[in-house]
């Protein structure tokens, strides 16, 4: 009897909810295989399917050359090593608790306070969605979320906690909001199906819609969790990277507005994608249940954040000025960049839906598909990735109901990268009209062709900016009211 | 019939969110509690309570605080790679740190094993490490067999949100508790007449909390058992670099190296720094896997719990030199092994006997002798007499499933020698006083 390779482990293990095998992951691996870089592979994969921000990170930089006693490894800092090294309290370092409620109550414009005592960390805000699964869900409850969704979910709301995912479908239609309808039918499905419904996740701002929820539906979910006594998980890991009007409008805002079961409510947060840090690992859990919060932090044992790390960000994050600076910065950053490629975009006729936040935009290829099928998605994604030699992100893999549309990433790149990036997408399109127009030779119509208006050579891959429609990061933008209501 | 409030109340968490597995009523931690309330000052010689139930190593931080002040000027200039080390979030781990770690752990084990780096997975702790191994090797309902006793933890981090059941092997002070063929086998039949199916064996090797090494007898037993059954073999070897002299301490890797890896794919080692490098806030952790399967599933679970980048940065610096890692590992042995010989000495000048331990940061020590009836309540009672009149916190035998009553577990390296010496008149103190008042009783 021998043990071999895979015998002999759990199912969790043998199985494929790992999530890895999914066509998100594929494009990867392209990439992985032929990276673009400017000089030594300039005709490799642009990289558009990693959601980071990377438009702020030398702000952080100059911080750190000037507060060399934020690092326990510094001649300034080093005679704190001793006991940062040895701290290992779930609770976490008193002054980092502080300083993150202090970070979020103010990237939520200052509109609601977060307890210190209920904050709790995660490894990563990976480990705080399942942490949060874990302490209110058991395996084979349900979980609604709207689609279309974070595609890790898969994963991380279900790999070990058997939670089961219940898709609520948005649509094109009306702009893929949640509606009261739409929540409704999805518990009642489930309930058909004899799934017990033990709560709905969100991510506002949504990922990969690049949106952020207005009050009135805010306001409608609230109201349906309340009813129907389920949990209400808010994932709020993008909220710093709103970048233009509506402001976001937080859960925790919400709560104070209206009548609600605070037991109910709980937050998910971060700082991978507000402050571009995802190696650092920073996951928090804030609960209104005291119960949660109890439980989650004797869970927490099992990700508890660096204490280096806590101890770093505890001294970057009470710092005012530079957080004040820092979220201005960073939201006219994302503006600029958000501007510049969604421009690009339109130039060429290629939509994106409007969104106000995110790293990304959701872009609507549904006129490019040859027919409007997941298949016709996947083809064309396909020819994305190995002729356009971009990693976009395929709709279907967020479990988007409607086949066509693209999450396309932009803060993970400087400018001179994402001109070229244009340019290969407008390079396709004209090539893609051109094969269009041979098989529609007797057609007259000009619907679903995507059609140039402007000068070829603009986005000419050694073109410079000269336009004064394409900003550089640092040119003043008129503020929009969100910034305004920061200061 | 319960009310609908009660039941609308008790289904609104998880099942493992309302159970108590999460272990934290248990005497180990209360006794913590008496300890924060009021803490012993050594500067003004207070009263308070001195924690001996906490498993830390402060002997030799002052050679980590040597190496830092003296690189730290190099250190500082990791501003030139930030931006690259905080977008690092590859569940891979730094190469870097992975290679300094294998390094680390060979030159523990004299060199005797080697450790490739790609078989390394990164978790935040030993405590991830252990409960992510076990969502891996077995299913809910499944069990794990642990020798008696065992470090209290386990019973959270192995069966909390796993759902998977510890089966002990139950060991004797009589042959100083070591891991017999027939309580290995017990333990197994145990599991079957409960109809419960056995996924492997978890051991500590040096053990906590006896402080002792596992003999390679014993390790090659244990082996051979697994093998037979065809279950998995965890070694928890968090206190490898913590035994007194390296020739002593076995890992089940040399074995498995000497027998060129046949049949290799179940052993698989937990290794963290928080014990032998006084490093627990970093959250250093890594399973150690024979089993290319369980290495690349061990992976991808570790999103949800990886090492902070930093941090893997700073650790990587820190063991990759040598000169720093042969000192260090030397010097800890020496005083570890001091600090262990003043404690047991002490012990023994009160009359009170120790299990003959040959690592950890802890002793293994028998006051049997002050029960009057060997019961687990008896030695609850005298574990609250110590701590309440004593003031000494340490950990009594029941917490870590000790089958016989009577023998607690008492931390020595995270206290300096004066504060050690305290505790030692406390205990001396106390004994005596016990025995004067079974004299009078006697009378």
């Amino acid at each position: 009897m021998e043990l071999k390779g895979s015998s002999n482990l759990s199912k969790l293990a043998t199985g494929n909810d790992h999530g890895e095998n999914s066509l998100y992951f594929e494009g990867w691996k392209a990439y992985d295989n032929d990276p673009f870089h400017p000089t030594r592979n300039p005709k490799g994969v642009i990289q558009m399917g990693l959601s980071e921000n990377q438009l702020s990170v030398e702000l952080i930089e100059d911080w750190i050359k000037k507060n060399p006693g934020a690092s326990i490894c510094t001649p300034e800092g080093i005679l704190a090593f001793k006991d940062i090294a040895n701290f290992q309290d779930y609770h976490g370092l008193p002054e980092f608790r502080n300083a993150v409620a202090k970070f979020m109550w103010k990237v939520r414009g200052g509109l609601a306070g977060f307890d210190p005592e209920r904050i709790v960390m995660a490894g990563g805000a990976t480990g705080a969605s399942e942490l949060l699964m874990f302490c209110l869900a058991d395996p084979g409850d349900g979980f609604l979320v709207p689609s279309p969704c974070y595609p890790a979910f898969d994963r991380d709301l279900r790999w070990r906690t058997g939670v089961q995912l219940l898709y609520v479908n948005c649509k094109s239609s009306n702009n893929f909001q949640l509606t009261q309808q739409s929540l409704e039918n999805a518990y009642e499905n489930a309930r058909k199906a004899n799934i017990k419904v033990k709560g709905l996740i969100i991510a506002n701002p949504s990922n990969p819609l690049g949106t952020t929820m207005d009050k009135a539906t805010f306001k409608m979910l609230v109201k349906f969790i309340n009813d129907k006594k389920i949990h209400l998980v808010c994932d709020e890991i993008y909220s710093a990277t709103v970048f233009c009007g509506p402001k976001l409008v937080s859960v925790s805002e919400i709560i104070e507005e209206m009548e609600c079961d605070r037991d109910l409510i709980h937050i998910v947060y971060s700082l991978s994608k507000d402050m571009g840090l995802p190696g650092f690992r920073v996951g928090i859990v804030y609960s209104y249940n005291d119960k949660v919060v109890s439980c989650a932090r004797k869970m927490s044992s099992f990700g508890l954040i660096s204490s280096q790390t806590q101890y770093f960000l505890a001294s970057m994050l009470s710092d005012e000025e530079f957080v004040e600076k820092y979220l201005s910065e960073s939201a006219i950053r994302l503006a600029n960049q958000h501007d510049l490629f969604t421009r690009g975009l339109d130039e060429v006729g290629i939509k994106c839906l409007e969104s106000n936040a995110g790293l990304y935009v959701w872009m609507d290829l549904r006129p490019l598909l040859k027919e409007a099928t997941f298949e016709g998605e996947m083809d064309l994604w396909r020819v994305i990735i190995s002729d356009v030699k971009l990693n976009v992100s395929p709709g279907s893999s967020f479990h988007c109901h409607e086949p066509g549309w693209f999450r396309v990433c932009f803060a993970n790149m400087d400018i001179k990268t994402m001109r070229i990036a244009l340019g290969r997408i407008r390079k396709f399109v004209v090539q893609e009209n051109d094969q269009v127009r041979q098989v529609k030779k007797q057609k007259k119509t000009s619907e679903g062709h995507l059609t140039l208006n402007f000068s070829s050579q603009m986005y000419d891959e050694t073109w410079v900016v000269s336009s004064p429609r394409l900003l550089s990061p640092r040119s003043p933008l008129p503020q929009s009211p969100l910034l305004r209501a920061r200061t | 019939m319960v009310a609908d409030n009660e039941q609308y109340l008790s289904v609104r968490l998880s099942k493992v969110a309302v159970s108590e597995t999460h272990g934290e009523d248990s005497p180990y931690f209360a006794g913590w509690k008496a300890y924060d309330e009021n803490p012993y000052d050594e500067l003004c010689d207070s009263s308070g309570v001195i924690q001996m139930g906490l498993a830390e190593n402060q002997v030799s931080f002052d050679l980590v605080e040597k190496y830092l002040e003296k690189h730290s000027a190099n250190m500082g200039k990791e501003t030139s790679s930030f931006r690259e080390n905080a977008l690092f979030q590859d569940y891979h781990g730094l190469k870097s740190f992975r290679k300094a770690m294998a390094s680390f752990m060979e030159q523990i084990r004299g060199g005797r094993a080697k450790f490739d780096p790609d078989k390394i997975v990164i978790t935040a702790g030993a405590t991830a490490a252990n409960e992510l191994l076990t969502f891996i090797l077995a299913d809910p309902g499944d069990a794990l067999l642990i020798p008696t006793p065992y470090y209290p933890g386990f019973d959270r981090d192995l069966r909390w949100r796993t759902g998977v059941n510890i089966i002990p092997i139950h060991c004797k002070s009589s042959n100083n508790f070591e891991i017999t063929q027939e309580s290995l086998e017990s333990a197994y039949d145990e599991a079957e007449s409960k109809n419960v199916k056995v996924r492997g064996v978890l051991i500590t090797n040096p053990s906590n909390p006896l402080g002792a090494t596992i003999t390679r007898t014993v390790v090659e037993g244990i082996l051979e058992f697994v093998t037979r059954k065809n279950i998995h073999l965890v070694s928890d070897e968090i206190y490898s670099g913590s035994a007194f002299s390296s020739d002593e301490f076995v890992s089940v890797s040399e074995i498995l190296e000497a027998r060129k890896y046949q049949d290799s794919e179940r052993v698989h080692i937990v290794y963290s720094l928080s014990k032998d490098l006084g490093l627990p806030g970093f959250r250093v952790g890594t399973i150690y896997s024979y089993n290319d399967h369980v290495v690349k599933t061990a992976r991808r679970m570790s999103s949800f719990t990886l090492i902070s980048s930093q941090t893997q940065q700073l650790i990587a610096s820190l063991l990759s030199d040598r000169k720093f890692t042969e000192n260090y590992i030397k010097t800890n042995r020496e005083r570890l092994k001091k600090r262990q010989q003043m404690i047991v000495s002490g012990l023994e000048n009160s009359g009170i006997q120790c299990l003959k331990g040959n690592a950890g940061l802890f002793c293994w020590m028998n006051l049997s002798p002050l029960l009057e009836e060997c019961t687990k309540e008896q030695e609850l009672d005298l574990w609250k007499l110590i701590l309440n009149e004593v003031k000494l916190n340490i950990s009594p035998g029941s917490s870590c499933h000790c089958s016989e009553p009577g023998w607690f577990r008492v931390c020595f390296a995270n206290m300096s020698e004066r504060t050690l010496d305290v505790a030692l008149k406390r205990i001396h103190g106390f004994i005596i006083s016990r025995k004067f008042m079974k004299r009078i009783d006697g009378e």
